[in-house]
């Protein structure tokens, strides 16, 4: 064990991790932008957009996030796509971890009582009133616990990013393995700062939920 | 332009790639049932000295990425003289990963089975490892199955990052076909359907056995 070696290379490795901070922080915009949209479409009246919304759902979450990073990034050009490794990256693991975050937050919006609904409704408030002011604000507590796995999932699964390119956490640490042929005290580095990144997520998580007061319904 | 046409002379190569995954899925899905299950019992009845560090190295599994894990165990064994075919590297890292998630899923399914088994089978004169054998393991493997098929299936997809360790399973024969004939979007397209239909047929297999475990509880 290198102690000495962890030490030189953990100014890069802090930078590094920034850099994975941001494609998550990208990735997880892009991702709610998408979970909402999805779910918007799953409650639609029209059957075509459920439908819609559903297939997107399968075909994400049945398929590899590593492929769709692959089809996008190197099978992209061919379809006059040319995104840079970050683009790629940050695109696609949006539109994947949106797939996901839209069963947790459509389970979240039918978990709320549905006398609820009908109540708001026969009081005459349209479905979007209804929605917006007594339905979203029961279910938010609830849907912070599945955003917060989410999110801890993307920030893990922003690791496949380095294979296409993307110079993050992973991919830094394989060039100071490359350069310094110490795989174990590199690798066992970057570990530590995905630990603190994961720990500072499930932390701020928990901080929302007891804020809610939720937090007795389970750990992230 | 997209032109499928290039990939009816790989069908064998994809078809070999995908064989190779499902056996990557099946071995690494055993261990990690395996495994997670003695982790569970140690946690549950181990000595303190044991199952509070285990907690600690559970949540080293959890908070880092796969990949990195594999690498760790790949190329991190291999500076310590402990050198593994990729093969089985890949088998092990999937395995012991997804059995951290599964050790959790059987402790909660254990702990949900009613005292009174447990009670009722001592009064018969089972010892306590006989009464966990033959009595809680059995009913809490019932609880545990929707859950733990969920894993082997996010498992399953998890298969595709063996192939950045050179495991030669779909993706990576895909790669082979790419290098050859440049066409990415056309072999990754058709990967992702393989994935998928592997996907759908594992969750029928799936969705059948939880309906037997329901009807058998």
């Amino acid at each position: 064990m290198d102690v000495a070696l962890i030490q030189r290379i953990a100014p890069f490795i802090l930078e590094a991790a920034l850099k994975t901070m941001q494609l998550a922080a990208a990735s997880l915009a892009i991702g709610l932008a998408a979970a909402v949209a999805l779910v918007a479409a799953r409650m639609s009246r029209q059957a075509i957009w459920r439908g819609l919304s559903a297939a997107y759902v399968s075909v994400i979450r049945g398929t590899p996030l590593l492929v769709q990073l692959f089809l996008v990034f190197f099978g992209g050009p061919q379809l006059g796509l040319n995104l840079t490794p970050f683009q790629a990256g940050a695109i696609t693991m949006g539109l994947n971890i949106g797939a996901y975050m839209s069963v947790g937050l459509h389970g979240a919006i039918i978990a709320v009582e549905h006398g609820q609904y009908e109540a708001a409704r026969s009081l005459g408030f349209g479905r979007l009133d209804t929605m917006r002011l007594f339905i979203l604000p029961q279910a938010a507590p609830l849907m912070l616990r599945t955003l917060g796995v989410n999110t801890v999932i993307l920030t893990k699964g922003t690791a496949l990013a380095s294979t296409i390119g993307v110079v993050e956490l992973t991919y830094s640490a394989q060039r100071f393995v490359t350069s310094t042929y110490k795989p174990f005290e590199v690798f066992a580095a970057a570990g530590i700062a995905y630990l603190i990144i994961i720990l500072a997520i499930m932390l701020g998580i928990r901080g929302l939920e007891s804020l809610f007061g939720t937090a007795e319904r389970g750990r992230v | 332009m997209l032109d499928f046409s290039v990939l009816p002379p790989y069908a064998d190569l994809l078809a070999t790639g995908a064989l190779w995954t499902v056996l990557i899925t099946v071995l690494a899905g055993a261990l990690s049932v395996v495994l997670g299950v003695l982790l569970a019992l140690v946690t549950l009845y181990g000595p303190k000295l044991i199952s509070l560090p285990l907690r600690g190295i559970a949540f080293l599994f959890m908070g880092t990425p796969l990949l990195l894990q594999l690498y760790l165990l790949y190329y991190g064994l291999a500076q310590l003289g402990v050198l593994l075919p990729a093969f089985w590297t890949g088998v092990m890292g999937l395995g012991v990963h997804y059995a951290v998630y599964n050790a959790d899923i059987f402790r909660s399914a254990i702990q949900s089975v009613d005292e009174g088994q447990m009670e009722a089978a001592r009064s018969l004169g089972f010892g306590r490892t006989a009464a966990l054998r033959h009595f809680i393991i059995p009913q809490a493997t019932l609880t545990a199955l929707p859950q733990v098929g969920n894993n082997s299936i996010i498992l399953l997809k998890d298969t595709a990052v063996l192939s950045v360790l050179g495991v030669a399973e779909l993706v990576l024969n895909a790669q082979r076909g790419i290098s050859a004939t440049y066409r990415p979007f056309e072999f990754y397209f058709a990967v992702a359907v393989l994935y998928y239909l592997l996907n759908l047929a594992m969750e029928w297999a799936l969705g059948r056995a939880a309906r037997k475990a329901e009807a058998i509880r």
